[in-house]
């Protein structure tokens, strides 16, 4: 008898752990249809939106700004010692911008706002949820996932694509300053090279990548908010401390995951 | 026979191993108050959060209007929910809100009133609740009191058909106290509304409720009036009722003292047509070293349980009061200095140490008790009586504990 359930107890664990998973991921499902579907419920809440693409979007200018420009003058500085090996330095636009367009400027966009915004999303919907606040609004028949999520979820998809664009021209503009301010590049081939060799679809997929991280941002974020209460490793102060610090690694790696599946359907 | 509003019949439920409710079976009656009472954590909370629809049983029934609850339509359960109000003990006021905004949101986001008309009623609650000029504060920026009737403000600003309050007055003051008592009176008598309200202020809780329930481990021990209740024989219904009292007397002994010349002894304490009565004033006199070794919650643990003990064992007609930090005043009605005496050797002789110090985590301790008496004619004042006692030579009493 011991011998089988030693046998079985590992099976069991791992049995119980997929379905948890699988569990998870319903619920997460779940929940962004639910925030999806009353986006669009009337009235709508566009002052409630307004206020969150103020916080989600117009806050994070600067941030994204000077991600931005450091990473293209990073990208404007590697870029150039390796092509110069090659005698082809002249693809520098080319390179700086695919690299920010394609992949870098949605990914990092999008981390640098799950650092900034969501982050205080979940610490904010946490903190609703122990103060009895959510508990509040279910009283007073005031569905609690219109009135904080959806309004989260509408700004981060608006604001999302823009910051990816000013991130990418920003990083282009840094990538100019090191290769041809600092190492002497033609800024009639940087520019042309950029506009020779980017296509819409690169645009267009990287706008596709950026409205997909939004979604993911605000659902994790607010997801691990929202049910701070039904944690087994902590309560109260501490159980929105591990709900944030949840929110801010699950979204990171899963933008990470997310934009591997996106890129093999968009090469 | 009246048919109830709401009623919870068999309810159970559970948190993991936690059984909160067990097979609670409540009924509430329209247009009247319900008053819940019964200890901290017994679950009187999760009752009201079930009559809303917070929390669904585990099993049980209940009804709304004598319709299953679990039964009714998504619609239906809204419509339920629209005729409730809930007002949560610790406030759930929005911290990100303003007053004002926090009274005005159920109408803002549930109704079409125009803009107008909500700031006309939220001033007009603001201003029966006493709340001036906090309308751009914020929640942390108020007292706890303040905060409550913000709260209480909110559930009634929709003018709703069934009013939840959890612990209404706690934390206010006895003036506010009572304020909000007469405001839940006032408003229940104007609307009409059904209130349930959960509250520790026993007796004056009763003064504005028509019924009233006590939740003990998960069912409902007593449910009826008042009068009901001071008749019930239950010892679980007597405990919990005499120690509220106890406390409750406590609040009112003092003042009525002090109002130095105006009251004679029997008047101040309540023994009308008594023609004399005495005092045993028992002072703990070592409970100084719990508090510096233990802390002030362990040596008031010690008094309280002493209290308990000691009402336990005094007559029927006798009362018990605190009497400052470590002292007990028990009043005898009809009986001479020396009985009350005898009567203090037999209460310290029945009073088992070992029970009132178990709590406490100490060994080997003595508790010293001096206990000094005085008789009181007709016409005595209180505060004459207490100082004839102070002065007068104490009998002292050693009660050991060693574990």
């Amino acid at each position: 008898m011991l011998r089988l359930s030693t046998l079985i107890s590992p099976l069991t664990a791992l049995g119980r752990g997929t379905t948890f998973i699988v569990q998870e991921m319903g619920r997460i499902a779940m929940f962004f249809l639910r925030s999806f579907a009353l986006i669009f419920y009337r009235p709508f809440q566009i002052n409630k939106t307004m206020q969150q693409i103020y916080f989600v979007g117009a806050k994070s200018v600067f941030v994204i700004c000077l991600t931005g420009a450091f990473t293209g003058m990073v990208l404007g500085l590697q870029g150039y010692y390796t092509l110069v090996k090659f005698g082809s330095t002249g693809f520098l636009g080319a390179a700086v911008a695919l690299t920010l367009i394609r992949e870098l400027g949605p990914v990092l966009t999008a981390i640098m706002v799950t650092g900034r915004a969501g982050s205080a999303m979940a610490a904010e919907v946490g903190i609703m949820r122990i103060s009895e606040e959510i508990d509040a609004l279910e009283t007073m028949d005031i569905n609690p996932i219109r009135f904080l999520v959806s309004p989260k979820l509408a700004a981060a998809l608006i604001s999302m694509p823009l910051l990816t664009a000013l991130f990418d021209v920003v990083g282009i503009l840094g990538g100019y300053l090191t290769g041809s301010v600092l190492l002497g590049i033609s800024p009639g081939v940087y520019f042309m090279r950029i506009e020779t060799s980017v296509i819409m679809d690169d645009v267009t997929g990287g706008f596709v990548k950026s409205v997909v991280f939004a979604a993911v941002i605000v659902t994790i974020c607010c997801f691990q908010g929202y049910f701070t209460h039904t944690r087994a490793d902590g309560f109260g102060a501490k159980g929105v401390s591990i709900s944030t610090t949840s929110a801010v690694v699950i979204s990171c790696v899963l933008i990470l995951i997310t934009d591997y599946v996106l890129t093999s359907f968009l090469l | 026979m009246r048919e109830p509003l709401i009623q919870f019949k068999n309810v159970y439920k559970r948190f993991g191993e936690n059984h909160v409710l067990n097979g609670t079976d409540l009924s509430i009656y329209k247009g009247e108050i319900t008053t819940i009472i019964g200890k901290s954590g017994g679950g009187k909370s999760v009752l009201l959060k079930h009559i809303i629809g917070l929390l669904e049983q585990d099993s049980g029934t209940i009804l709304f209007e004598g319709r299953s609850v679990s039964d009714m339509n998504k619609a239906e359960k809204k419509a339920l929910k629209r005729k409730c109000s809930y007002m949560f003990q610790g406030t759930a006021l929005f911290d990100s809100l303003t007053i004002y905004e926090n009274i005005a949101l159920p109408l803002k986001e549930t109704t079409s009133l125009s803009d107008s008309e909500i700031n006309r009623r939220v001033r007009e609650k603001m201003e029966q609740l006493d709340l001036h000029e906090i309308d751009e504060k914020y929640p942390s920026q108020l007292s706890g009191g303040m905060k409550k009737r913000v709260a209480l403000a909110r559930a009634l600003i929709t003018d709703p058909e069934i009013v939840l309050f959890d612990e209404p007055t706690t934390g206010l003051d006895p003036i506010r106290k009572k304020a909000v008592h007469r405001m839940i009176s006032d408003y229940q008598q104007k609307f009409g509304f059904t209130g349930v309200v959960i509250s520790h202020d026993i007796p004056d809780i009763f003064n504005i409720s028509q019924r009233v329930a006590m939740l003990n481990d998960g069912r409902v021990l007593f449910e009826g009036s008042q009068d009901e209740l001071a008749m019930a024989s239950d010892p679980a219904i007597k405990e919990f009722i005499q120690g509220m009292e106890i406390r409750h007397e406590k609040i009112d002994c003092i003042p009525s003292l002090a109002e130095k010349g105006k009251l004679t002894g029997e008047q101040a304490f309540a023994l009308p047509g008594q023609t004399g009565f005495s005092i045993i004033l028992l002072h703990l006199d070592n409970l100084n070293e719990i508090t510096l070794s233990q802390g002030p919650g362990a040596s008031k643990a010690i008094l309280n349980s002493f209290v308990t003990k000691a009402h336990d064992c005094i007559r029927g007609t006798d009362s018990c009061f605190f009497y400052g930090q470590d002292g007990i005043l028990i009043l005898l009605p009809g009986l001479a200095r020396d009985s009350a005496e005898i009567m203090c050797d037999r209460l310290i002789s029945m009073i088992n140490i070992g029970d009132i110090l178990e709590k406490a985590p100490i060994s080997n301790f003595c508790l010293f008790a001096s206990a000094s008496f005085a008789e009181a004619g007709s016409g005595n004042r209180p505060e004459e009586i207490i100082a004839d006692s102070e002065f007068k030579q104490s009998k002292k009493y050693k009660l050991s504990f060693c574990k």
